[in-house]
Formats: C-alpha cells, sequence, structure tokens
C-alpha cells in the first residue's frame, strides 16, 4: 500500500534534486529553470498527496495554480534567457556575475 | 625722550615690517633709518651727561604689568650710567648699520623686511637694556634671540642659513633656560623680580645655602651661575659658543650689528648689571673668570687658523668677548664695560670693513683668493686699518692710543691687580693679545698686502664671464657694482676683474666707525676705568671696586708694556709668514699638521656635540617615531581600526560572488536556519 510517507520522499527527493539542480549545476541558466520547474512539481505531488489523504480539494486546485504560475514563470525566464543570450553571447552560468560587487 | 628713544625703533619696524606693500621699499628704508638715527641723536645727550656727571639715575614707569600675590612688575624704562653707555652703543651702530645696509642690500628684493627686522632687534636690545626688572630683561633677551633668528636665516632659500638660524636659535636656548631658572631661583630668594631690591638685599644672603637638585649649595652662587649660564649662551662663551661662526650664514651688516656690537654683548651687560650679586660669590666670579679666559685663548687660537673673512673675525668677537668676561670675574666690570664700549666701535667697523670687503670682490668671501685690494679700495682699506689697530691694542702707555689699547690693558692690569686666579688669566690674556694681534694682521695683510690671488676665486670667475647667475635671492641676492672687464691677459692673478670702491652710503659708517675705534678710548677712559672719576661716572650702577682699579694703575712698568710687546712680536710673524715669506705658513702646517687640524676644525667641537648631544637626540627621536609612534599607537590606534575595518571589508566582498546561485544558497541556508529555529521553539 503506497502511504502518503511514500509520497512525501518522491516528493522530498525530487527537492533536493531540484536545489541541487540550482547549486551545483556550472554549465548554463536553463538548467536552473528545469531545476526550478522540478522544486515546484515536487511541492505539487507533496499538495496533491495530502489532499488526495486529507479528502480536501483545495490541495489540488492550488497544485492547478502552482502548474499555471510555473509555466508563466518557465515562458518569462525563457524569454529573458534568449534577451540574455542576444546580448551577452553566452548562457553560461559563471559568466552571468555582472552582481559582483 | 627715553620713550622716544627705545619705542621710534619698534613703531618703525612695525610700520616698516607690516605695512610695506602699502608705502613701498624706499619710504621703510627711510622710516626706519630714520627711526634709527633720531633714537641714537637723543641718547648722546643721555650719555654725555652721564660723562659730566650731571646725569642722574631715573626710572620711568610705562605700563603696568603683573601683579599677582608677592609677583608684581611693571614695564619700567630705567635710564643709568651703565644703561646710558649701552643706549650710544645700541643706537649709534645700529642706526650706522642702518645706513650701511642701504648700499649692502641695494639689490635685494625684499629689503623692508630686511629692515624692519633691524629695528626691532634694536628695539628688544633696548628694552633689555633699560629694563628695571629681570622679567623685562628676559623679553628683551628673547627678543633679540628671536630678531638674530630672523636675521641669520634672512636668506631663508639657503640651507645653510636656516640651519644657522636654527642653531643659533637652539643653543640660546640652553642658555635661556639657565637665565629662566636663575629668574626663577632669584624670585625664590628674594621674593621680588626689580633689580635694584635684588642688588639690595644681595649681600644680605652671602653665605646661606639652599637646596638645589638635592644638594645644600650656597644661595648666591648657585643663582649667579644658573644666570651666568644665560649669559654664556648669548656671549657664545666656551661651551655655548658654537651659533655664533655659523650666525655669518646672515648678511654682512647683520654680523656687524647683531653678532659683533650688541647682542652678544648682552651677557657682559648683564653680569656688570647684576655685579653686586656676584661680588657676593667667590666661586661665581672664579667660574666666571675661568670660562671668559678659557673661551678667549681658545677663539684666537682657532681665528689664526681660519680662511673665512667673516669666521676670522666673528672668532675675534668671541675671544673679545671672553676678556670682557674676565674682566668682570676679575671684578673690573668698569674695565669690562670699557671694553664691551670699545669693542662695538672697532668690530663694527671690522665687519662692516669685511662686508665692504666681500661686496667689492663679488661675494668672495675666501681670504685665499683675496689679495693687493688697498688699491683697489683704499677708504675700506684705511678703515680695516685703523679697525685692526684699535682690536691689537696699538698705543702707548701713558701718552696715547687706539680705542682698544686703554680697554684691553685695563683689563689686563685689573687682572694682574686682582691677583690669585686673575694673574693666570692676565697671562692667558697676554698670550691672546699676541694671537689677537697675529690674526688680525694676517687678514689685513692676505687681504690688502701681497700679489692679487683673485683668479682662483669661483665667484670673480663669474664675474669676469659675465655669468649671469640666477640664484635670485641666495648669496648673491645684494650683488654689488663691481663691474667686470674681460681680459685676455690672466698672468697678474686678477683674472681681469677690478673690484670697485662701496657706495657712499657704506663708506660713511665706516668713516663714522673709524673715528670711534680711534677715539673712543682716549676720550673716554678717565671715566670708564680711572678710580675717583669712575666712582663718580657709574654712580653705583655696578659694583665699581675702586681699590682694584687704583691697584690696577699701579701695576709694575713691565705689565703695562707686555702687552704692546706681543702685539709687536704678533704684527712681526704676521709680516713674517704672509708678506715676507709667504711659503712659510704652510711649512708650518705641514710640520704641525695635527695641531694644525685641531685648530682649523675649531678643537672639534661641533664634531663632539655632534656625537653628544644631536645624534643621541635623533636616535631618541628616531625610537619614539619609529617605535613609539608608529610601532604602538598608529599600529593599535587608528592604523589598526582602519586594517580591521579593510580586512572586514575583504571578507564580505568574497560573499558578493556575483553569481545568481551564490545568494540563492545563502537565502536558503537562511531560510533553514529560520525554519529549524522556529521547528525548535514553536514545535
Amino acid at each position: 500500500m503506497i502511504s502518503v510517507g511514500h509520497y512525501l520522499a518522491v516528493s522530498a527527493v525530487l527537492f533536493t534534486l531540484g536545489v541541487l539542480g540550482i547549486f551545483i549545476n556550472r554549465k548554463n541558466i536553463i538548467v536552473i529553470l528545469m531545476a526550478i520547474e522540478l522544486i515546484l512539481l515536487a511541492v505539487n505531488i507533496n499538495l496533491v498527496a495530502f489532499s488526495a489523504a486529507l479528502g480536501d480539494l483545495v490541495g489540488q486546485v492550488f497544485s492547478m495554480f502552482v502548474l499555471t504560475v510555473a509555466a508563466g514563470e518557465a515562458a518569462i525566464g525563457l524569454a529573458i534567457l534568449v534577451i540574455y543570450f542576444r546580448g551577452r553571447g553566452t548562457i553560461a552560468v559563471d559568466d552571468a556575475n555582472r552582481m559582483k560587487g | 625722550m627715553i620713550q622716544a628713544i627705545v619705542f621710534l625703533p619698534l613703531l618703525a619696524a612695525i610700520i616698516a615690517g607690516l605695512g610695506q606693500r602699502v608705502i613701498g621699499n624706499v619710504p621703510s628704508k627711510i622710516l626706519t633709518t630714520g627711526a634709527l638715527f633720531t633714537s641714537c641723536a637723543l641718547s648722546w645727550p643721555i650719555f654725555l651727561s652721564f660723562v659730566t656727571g650731571s646725569g642722574e639715575a631715573t626710572v620711568t614707569p610705562v605700563l603696568h604689568w603683573v601683579s599677582s600675590g608677592a609677583l608684581q612688575f611693571n614695564w619700567e624704562l630705567r635710564v643709568d650710567t651703565l644703561t646710558a653707555v649701552m643706549l650710544v652703543v645700541i643706537t649709534t651702530v645700529s642706526a650706522l648699520v642702518h645706513l650701511y645696509s642701504w648700499g649692502y642690500m641695494e639689490e635685494d628684493p625684499d629689503q623692508p623686511r630686511f629692515f624692519a627686522y633691524l629695528s626691532l632687534f634694536t628695539f628688544a636690545m633696548l628694552m633689555l637694556v633699560t629694563a628695571n626688572n629681570l622679567v623685562q630683561m628676559f623679553f628683551g633677551w628673547e627678543g633679540v634671540g628671536l630678531a638674530s633668528y630672523l636675521l641669520i636665516g634672512f636668506w631663508y632659500k639657503k640651507p645653510s642659513a636656516n640651519a644657522a638660524a636654527i642653531k643659533a636659535f637652539v643653543v640660546n636656548r640652553v642658555g635661556d633656560l639657565g637665565f629662566m631658572l636663575g629668574i626663577f631661583g632669584t624670585f625664590l630668594v628674594f621674593g621680588t623680580v626689580s633689580i635694584p631690591e635684588i642688588l639690595a638685599a644681595a649681600p644680605g644672603m652671602a653665605g646661606s645655602t639652599i637646596s638645589f637638585m638635592g644638594m645644600r649649595l650656597d644661595t648666591m652662587t648657585i643663582l649667579c651661575l644658573l644666570l651666568f649660564i644665560g649669559a654664556m649662551g648669548k656671549s657664545a662663551q666656551l661651551g655655548l659658543h658654537t651659533w655664533l661662526p655659523d650666525a655669518m650664514e646672515g648678511p654682512t651688516p647683520v654680523s656687524a650689528l647683531i653678532h659683533a656690537a650688541t647682542m652678544v654683548t648682552a651677557g657682559v651687560f648683564m653680569v656688570c648689571r647684576l655685579s653686586p650679586m656676584f661680588e657676593t660669590s667667590e666661586v661665581a666670579q672664579g667660574v666666571v673668570m675661568f670660562v671668559g679666559a678659557a673661551t678667549c685663548f681658545f677663539a684666537a687660537t682657532v681665528a689664526t687658523t681660519q680662511w673665512d673673512i667673516k669666521r676670522v673675525i666673528a672668532y675675534s668677537t668671541c675671544s673679545q668677548l671672553g676678556y670682557m668676561f674676565f674682566a668682570a670675574g676679575a671684578g673690573a666690570y668698569g674695565a669690562a664695560m670699557f671694553h664691551l664700549f670699545t669693542h662695538a666701535f672697532f668690530k663694527a667697523l671690522l665687519f662692516l670693513g669685511a662686508g665692504s670687503v666681500i661686496h667689492a670682490m663679488h661675494h668672495e668671501q675666501d681670504m685665499r683668493y683675496y689679495g693687493n685690494l688697498r688699491k683697489s679700495i683704499p677708504i675700506t682699506y684705511w678703515a680695516m686699518m685703523l679697525g685692526t689697530l684699535a682690536i691689537t691694542g696699538v698705543g702707548i702707555a701713558g701718552v696715547a692710543g687706539f680705542a682698544g689699547f686703554y680697554s684691553k690693558d685695563g683689563i689686563l692690569e685689573a687682572a694682574f691687580a686682582s691677583g690669585g686666579g686673575g694673574v693666570v688669566a692676565f697671562w692667558v690674556g697676554i698670550f691672546v693679545a699676541f694671537l689677537t694681534s697675529f690674526y688680525s694682521w694676517r687678514l689685513v695683510f692676505l687681504t690688502f698686502y701681497g700679489k692679487p690671488r683673485w683668479e682662483q676665486s669661483e665667484h670673480i670667475q663669474h664675474a669676469v664671464h659675465g655669468d649671469h647667475h640666477d640664484h635670485p635671492s641666495d648669496e648673491h641676492a645684494g650683488d654689488d657694482h663691481a663691474h667686470a672687464h674681460h681680459h685676455d691677459t690672466h698672468s697678474d692673478g686678477t683674472a681681469g676683474y677690478h673690484p670697485h670702491e662701496s657706495p657712499i652710503s657704506m663708506l660713511i659708517p665706516l668713516v663714522v666707525l673709524s673715528i670711534g675705534a680711534v677715539f673712543a678710548g682716549i676720550a673716554f677712559h678717565h671715566q670708564f676705568i680711572y678710580p675717583e672719576e669712575g666712582m663718580a661716572f657709574w654712580k653705583g650702577s655696578l659694583a665699581f671696586d675702586e681699590h682694584l682699579m687704583h691697584a690696577a694703575h699701579e701695576v709694575p712698568l713691565w705689565v703695562k708694556w707686555t702687552p704692546f710687546t706681543v702685539m709687536a712680536i704678533g704684527l712681526f710673524l704676521a709680516w713674517n709668514s704672509y708678506i715676507r715669506n709667504t711659503s712659510l705658513p704652510a711649512r708650518f702646517v705641514a710640520q704641525f699638521k695635527l695641531l694644525h687640524q685641531f685648530l682649523y676644525n675649531k678643537w672639534y667641537f661641533d664634531e663632539l656635540y655632534n656625537i653628544l648631544f644631536v645624534k643621541p637626540a635623533f636616535a631618541i627621536g628616531r625610537f619614539f617615531w619609529k617605535r613609539g609612534d608608529e610601532g604602538t599607537i598608529d599600529r593599535f590606534g587608528p592604523d589598526g581600526a582602519a586594517a580591521l575595518v579593510a580586512g572586514g571589508t575583504r571578507l564580505a566582498v568574497r560573499l558578493q560572488s556575483g553569481y545568481v546561485y551564490g545568494y540563492a544558497f545563502v537565502m536558503l541556508l537562511g531560510l533553514v536556519g529560520l525554519a529549524s529555529w522556529a521547528m525548535v521553539n514553536f514545535l
């Protein structure tokens, strides 16, 4: 029987992967966007799992909102990335250090 | 009237010094010179009234000054015989030097400043000699020190002049410390700084003791010695003399006024003014006599080897001041003052004459490059000749003589008559009279006789080849009018140079001072040193010892003739060495190389002081600078705080990598921390 705990474990693994994807990734910014996506999905799994377990639909509705926001975020992120690439000719993470003090 | 004498120079100095831009060069010069001649004209009647016996000692109040408990004193101008003598010396020499400076400083760009300083000096000196209390005397004392500093460093673009000015000031501070301690001690003992009250109370204190630096010492001895240290500093006595020769870096009129005729005699004046105090302590008198005799001997030996014309005269001054002090030490204060009086005339004459020679020789000061100048600058030659005759003491006992003859012989006879240590001082004085004659005639012979040796001089070469040296205000500042003509033949040693006689404004002072150098002795020796007339003349303004002066006139005939004899020997020796057989000095130097080196380097006093005082002072300074200030205070204070901030910032900067994930990571850490904290506390 698959319990809430299993869902939470999967969600935690995904979340950790997403976070590590942001910090350990040194290649390019698309991967960061993907990692963010992964984090959001991990949260969604949590929401849906609790919704099912508790019999409360609000969680599932909330996950729909999250998906919508994630789609918008991905679109804006990719758009920024395209502009950024035009400007600097690279999307490598290590080159994105213009904020250095 | 006395107010006018004292304050006119101050007024002129202020107007010329501060208003030079407004009123211009020539009016400033006219103003200062005019003020000084007025002062001089007012001083002579005062002096003559004392000479004729009609003058009375007066004290003129000027202003209230300090009234604080037991310490009370006012600005007062005291005029008595002693002051009157100083008044004429100061104002006469100063007025003539002002006039002389018209010619000597003609091309200097800063003339009003120069004249203002000269007048300021005269004012300070007049305050010193008219003081009725020790504090006012100290005011004048410091004032002349300041003016001397300003005038030595007048050509302030010359590093050597600045160094000499600082040296003069610092060495004088050493003496001033003694003087100050003396004043404090006097106030402690007598409860007053008023000179007449102190002198009246001094005999009563003889024999009492005072605790000084943990020892019980005789009160009067310690006070007199402290005051005498002040006198030693100002009058350049052995030990504190090192500043005087260096002071010759100043313009020559300054050397004549300050470093020969007036300021350096302030010490002698002070000892004479306080003579009743010195009379109460045998030890102090002995020290004064010893220091005077030692200085006299030391300076005369050094003068025989120097080549710089001004240095020879500077050491000669030092030596003559030694004469004055050993006269004072022997108790013959009248004789000391007499020598001060005559010396002022002939030494100012010699200095101004030397200035005229330097002027004619295009600022060459080395006597090795002079020679045969008597035909080119005859008036200067005759003035210098009379000055030399005066300083060497030419005269026939009982008949007539030049000024120095009366005063120097008066000193030697008094020293002989005082017995004891005085006889030793007498023999030292005799030997120094011989040296004086030798170096004075050496100067005259090297400068005015022999063959011209001008061509080796760089200054002359400059002049001849018309090099327009571009030193606007250094040693060439007061450039002269000696016009140079180029000749192709240099075989005569003149390098084609024609020295010209100085302008009339420089010759008048020479002539006037020549009159003083010739007649000052014969005209006034009765008043100054004869027993009965002296008593009537001095009227108790200094401790005039009638018995001693009697004894001085009763000395054996050989004592009276010895100074003249040794003078003649010195003259002959100088003539033999520098005219007849000019290779003799070089051979003598080769024979006694060590002795010559010792004398030529001024007994190594400068080197000794360098090792003893200057180097340790620098070492201590460097220790406190490097270790104390930079190593401790700065390191842990401002520098340390700054380094801490800089280091902290460097760490913070490292955090600001500019990588987004870095910031995100920190954010995450913070979030985790916050969440953990909330879980621990609220769950």
